[in-house]
């Protein structure tokens, strides 16, 4: 077995996702099913191989391409509220976060 | 029903034959009609449509020069941001979502007169092969509706296939442009990485996503990628290569290029149908003089392993902006982590909280360094095949998919079965070139096969010039 009842669980808490009894038994048959497929990747010796975070070359990452870090109004400000579950201009309203 | 193409639509325009508003209006009343029993489209934006539509037709009226997409209508996938039009990526937590701005490619396309006609059902943030992993109930593919479209773009293949639109533009991440593309019966092309804009893509896994059209002819889709190619400031990863003038491109001979057939392509698992279909495709550029060479690409058996970690890892942080506290739903509760946790709970379908377990497992300290690095370096041995190849071969030719378009539910109770639909796929998007899914007959003269090539980085052109050959030599019937 590859991922117990306890990774799922701990997994899901750091993911902030609530999952329910059968969601958790489920998951982890799926997922312990997956990475007991991924595991062909021990095949291969990796060992002086660099890990690739993306694909392009020097000359054409974000570094080569960085602009002026120059102010630039949005003006989309109300129209991003507008979108909040409970918008309270200028903010966005949560429920309490600190006990007292 | 006419078969509508840009250049046919350019053509009537110029000629007066028929105005933008027309147009728009007469797909309208094919989506009214179809839709109902497809389910493509999630939400259509007609006082938008219109508004441009009107806006071509002063410039015919005036004798203006048409721009190169005038009139054209044109949808949109749903995990594209559009202005005004409600975009919910297929997701119940993004259901009453409306983007206060467009996605650079959308801004391109209407600035080139695309009408757009309304947004694309798709697998929830464009997580899946079937489109049956959508929140909003799964498309039926227009050619055989007991059958699914693909996925994870399965509405935006599904319209150009039931001519419910010229063109749209869908994303691919692991296959998600290509395979529907294939199993729908149309051409499907994504891009290198970096040749189109994400900006306004709403992200799954982002050193993979990417945009790109399909539509019902090659030159069709060459003339989208040149609208929506190029720099955009908005986006990082967008590059400064130059764009070539793909049109120009297209129609230059292919005789004597050389044509890699990796046979890691070809292995069990492939469909007999498909196969005899591949084939036919291939002895296609025998006869229109490419060289054909068998070539190999060892480390193609690892990639649907090396996809799963990284895109699942690249989810579960792009998706921890689903909080609701910003924009979707909220489920309500008395503190804000309890709240978090019942939103995401409630707001995500099966699919989508799997691979934001198992992304967050495969990142999770412990676990790291056999996963996720091991991951990156299986990548980088996956590109080296690709840019290996491409020293000894101009195009590499395989099968876009193992089968053709499988039955509604089929595999719905298996993800890792669902997972491998797409080991043609994710190798081009793991190694960032740009890929094409062309059709290639249909078996039984009934479901579609897609013929899939894939250039070199930023050989869009090559790409898109044997689409086109293949095309005119009348590989659709084969």
């Amino acid at each position: 077995m590859k991922i117990s009842r306890e990774d799922v669980v701990r997994v899901a808490e750091l993911a902030y996702l609530e999952l329910s009894e059968a969601e958790l038994e489920n998951y982890r048959k799926q997922i312990d099913e997956i990475l007991e497929y991924i595991g062909k990747l021990d095949e291969l010796d990796t060992a002086k191989v660099e890990p690739m975070a993306q694909v392009l070359a020097d000359d054409q990452t974000a570094d080569a391409t960085l602009r002026e870090d120059v102010e630039v109004p949005c003006g989309l400000g109300g129209e991003i509220l507008k979108q909040a579950p409970d918008p309270e201009p200028p903010y966005f309203r949560v429920p309490k976060v600190i006990e007292r | 029903m006419t078969n509508w193409t840009i250049d046919g639509i350019r053509g009537g325009l110029a000629a007066k034959k028929v105005s933008a508003r027309e147009l728009a209006g007469e797909f309208y009343g094919r989506i009214a009609a179809r839709n109902p029993e497809l389910n493509a489209y999630l939400a259509l934006s007609p006082e938008r449509a219109h508004a441009q539509a009107d806006k071509v037709d002063r410039l015919v009226a005036e004798g203006r020069p048409l721009p190169p997409l005038a009139g054209v209508p044109i949808a949109i996938k749903d995990v594209i941001s559009t202005r005004g039009i409600t975009t919910t990526c297929g997701s119940k937590i993004l259901e009453n979502y409306v983007p206060p701005y467009d996605a650079t490619a959308v801004e391109r396309l209407e600035a080139a007169g695309a009408v757009i006609l309304g947004k694309t059902n798709c697998d929830e943030f464009a997580m899946g092969s079937s489109n049956e992993n959508s929140a909003y109930g799964p498309v039926k593919n227009p050619v055989a509706p007991d059958r699914v479209p693909g996925g994870s773009s399965g509405g935006s293949a599904a319209v150009v296939a039931a001519g419910l639109a010229v063109a749209s533009l869908g994303t691919d991440t692991g296959g998600s442009i290509r395979q529907p593309g294939a199993l729908c019966g149309v051409p499907a092309m994504m891009g290198s990485y970096g040749r189109v804009s994400r900006y306004g893509l709403i992200a799954f896994a982002s050193s993979l996503d990417r945009i790109g059209p399909l539509a019902t002819n090659v030159r069709d889709i060459a003339t989208m990628m040149q609208v929506i190619a190029g720099r955009d400031a908005n986006d990082a990863t967008s590059t400064t290569a130059p764009v070539p003038d793909y049109r120009a491109e297209i129609a230059k001979p292919v005789k004597g290029l050389r044509i890699g057939i990796p046979k890691e392509y070809f292995g069990a698992g492939m469909d007999a149908g498909v196969r005899k279909k591949i084939e036919a495709g291939i002895e296609i550029y025998k006869k229109l003089g490419c060289t054909l060479m068998d070539i190999r690409m060892p480390h193609t058996d690892y990639a649907i392993a090396t996809y799963y970690i990284i895109a699942t890892a690249e989810a579960s942080s792009n998706l921890a902006r689903y909080d609701g506290v910003r924009y979707g739903m909220r489920a309500e509760s008395d503190s804000l982590l309890s709240m978090y946790r019942k939103t995401r709970g409630a707001g995500f379908g099966a699919e989508v909280k799997r691979r934001i377990v198992l992304g967050t497992y495969v990142l999770s300290a412990g676990y790291y360094d056999a996963y996720y690095l091991k991951g990156q370096k299986v990548r980088a041995l996956i590109a080296q095949d690709f840019h290996e190849a491409f020293t000894k071969v101009d195009a590499i030719l395989t099968p876009t998919s193992p089968v053709p378009a499988f039955k509604l539910g089929e595999r719905t109770a298996d993800p890792l079965q669902m997972y491998l639909a797409d080991i043609y796929t994710v190798t081009g998007s793991l190694a960032g070139v740009p890929g094409i899914s062309v059709p290639c007959g249909k078996i039984d003269g009934k479901l579609p096969v897609g013929l899939q090539i894939f250039g070199p980085a930023f050989g869009e052109a090559r790409v898109l010039q044997l689409a086109q050959a293949f095309e005119q030599a009348g590989g659709a019937t084969v």
